[in-house]
């Protein structure tokens, strides 16, 4: 299976938006869209965690919408914009979800945080006043292993309020 | 933990998808890829071709006639949640599809896709099998349709040829106050289901049921209707002999045990399942909610 198939790696040229810059290149078909984000454009931000869509540490906005970057393919990105962690604070103004998680401790080791965040940018878009068992369930999808969710409901309950105000 | 490579192919059409199919030899077909794509980083399949049918507009579709609703295989499992008619025609649709994985998975998951990968536990093939759905396949020679009782033939294995392409499926309507009721007990929100049930019941002025269909997913390697059951109730009244003559008829039937759970435990769990999904069920066919 080797030789043959190293020979004749199959890419595609495509063009994306992400984070509102626009890129133009070529991406090998197999590689995920997190594999395209962090090798080929050096977003290293998006973490991948489990790889088969259980741990939520990769999840990004295409077109808005929260999708797992490991289950979707680089080559299917092409047209569509993406927003990934680094496209989420405004300069060096960090997204309201970003501030509530660091007053609330929301985070440890920060592994599953990009996740976490993406998530609940996308969630709160949708419903902006959520109760405590919608956010449980809206971040059921998401593993946190140090932090514990206590700390992330509470940063999304105040993320809410702050962008409720807005 | 990456996918082996493979040739990549992403058909604009209908026609050239099923041309793509009728010469490819090893190829799987990408619709969502809430499943394929897991299965292919961990190299469970290591398909020579990939065809992405992402791109197929056709296949992206909800219909209403007057007595079915007619579903395309790439519509995703968001889009039914937030479609009102369907809401209405189907109430038991939003309920089931509230327990299918996460949001960020329901994004991106199609119904087709589901159906086309069968798991056992899997919310969508329970409703297929609920309503009888039928099941539009294509390929170059034509069309066929097959129902769902010959969909599943093993353990998630659709009765589907390497050339053939799931397109839609058809679901029957029941009358407009039908009563309905999906349950399902997972360890953790959003896993595969251990076991799950879903009723729909037609109750008459006098409360005595006219039409009925009891599904229990997760209990063996595809869903199981009870449909002798079904027809014996038929003119009954929903009552505690009722729910508990159910309960009975569950431990007749076979259930498969894995690592996790038991054979046995899958029977009482189903059985308790069947007794709340049907109570729900009768108790929103009075027209309570």
């Amino acid at each position: 299976m080797q030789g043959g198939k190293l020979e004749m790696v199959d890419q595609r040229n495509i063009d994306v938006n992400v984070n509102g810059e626009p890129y133009s290149g070529t991406v090998e078909t197999r590689f995920s869209l997190a594999d395209f984000l962090r090798e080929n454009l050096g977003l290293t931000g998006t973490h991948l965690g489990c790889e088969h869509g259980v741990c939520g540490a990769c999840t990004v906005l295409v077109d808005g919408e929260a999708i797992r970057s490991c289950l979707m393919l680089g080559v299917q990105a092409n047209g569509k914009q993406i927003t990934t962690i680094e496209g989420l604070a405004d300069g060096n103004n960090l997204h309201p979800v970003q501030e509530a998680f660091w007053k609330s401790h929301g985070l440890q080791c920060g592994y599953c945080t990009p996740g976490f965040l993406t998530t609940l940018v996308a969630f709160l878009r949708e419903n902006p006043d959520p109760n405590e068992k919608e956010i449980r369930e809206a971040i059921s999808g998401n593993i946190c292993r140090c932090t514990g969710y206590q700390n992330i409901v509470a940063a999304a309950k105040a993320a809410a309020e702050v962008l409720r105000a807005k | 933990m990456k996918p082996a490579p493979f040739k990549y192919h992403d058909p604009q059409s209908l026609s050239e998808l099923v041309a793509l199919t009728a010469t490819l030899e090893d190829a799987k077909i990408l619709a969502g890829g809430q499943s394929l794509m897991p299965m292919m980083n961990m190299r469970f399949v290591t398909p020579e071709d990939v065809i992405d049918i992402n791109n197929v507009k056709e296949l992206n579709f909800i219909e209403f006639s007057d007595d079915f609703f007619n579903i395309g295989a790439m519509t995703a499992q968001r889009e039914l949640l937030s479609s009102s008619e369907l809401r209405t025609v189907a109430p038991i649709l939003n309920e089931a599809l509230a327990y299918v994985g996460h949001f960020q998975t329901r994004n991106r998951g199609t119904i087709g896709g589901s159906l086309c990968h069968l798991d056992p536990a899997a919310e969508l093939p329970a409703l297929a099998s609920l309503y009888d759905a039928k099941m539009v396949v294509l390929n170059k020679e034509g069309q066929r349709v097959v129902p769902f009782d010959e969909w599943s033939l093993a353990y998630m294995m659709p009765c589907l040829a390497p050339e053939d392409v799931l397109v839609s499926l058809s679901f029957p309507k029941w009358k407009l106050n039908h009563g309905y009721s999906f349950v399902e007990f997972a360890r953790r929100h959003g896993d595969f289901a251990i076991c799950a049930a879903g009723v729909l019941i037609e109750l008459d002025k006098s409360d005595i049921i006219s039409k009925v269909a009891i599904t229990i997913a997760g209990a063996d390697v595809k869903p199981i209707r009870l449909k002798a059951f079904e027809l014996e109730i038929v003119g009954q009244k929903v009552n505690e002999d009722l729910i508990r003559s159910a309960v009975e008829e569950v431990k007749k039937i076979e259930t498969m045990s894995d690592a996790y759970y038991s054979s046995l435990y899958r029977k009482r769990l189903s059985g308790t399942l069947v007794e709340r999904a049907l109570r729900k069920a009768a108790e929103r066919a009075g027209g309570q909610t």
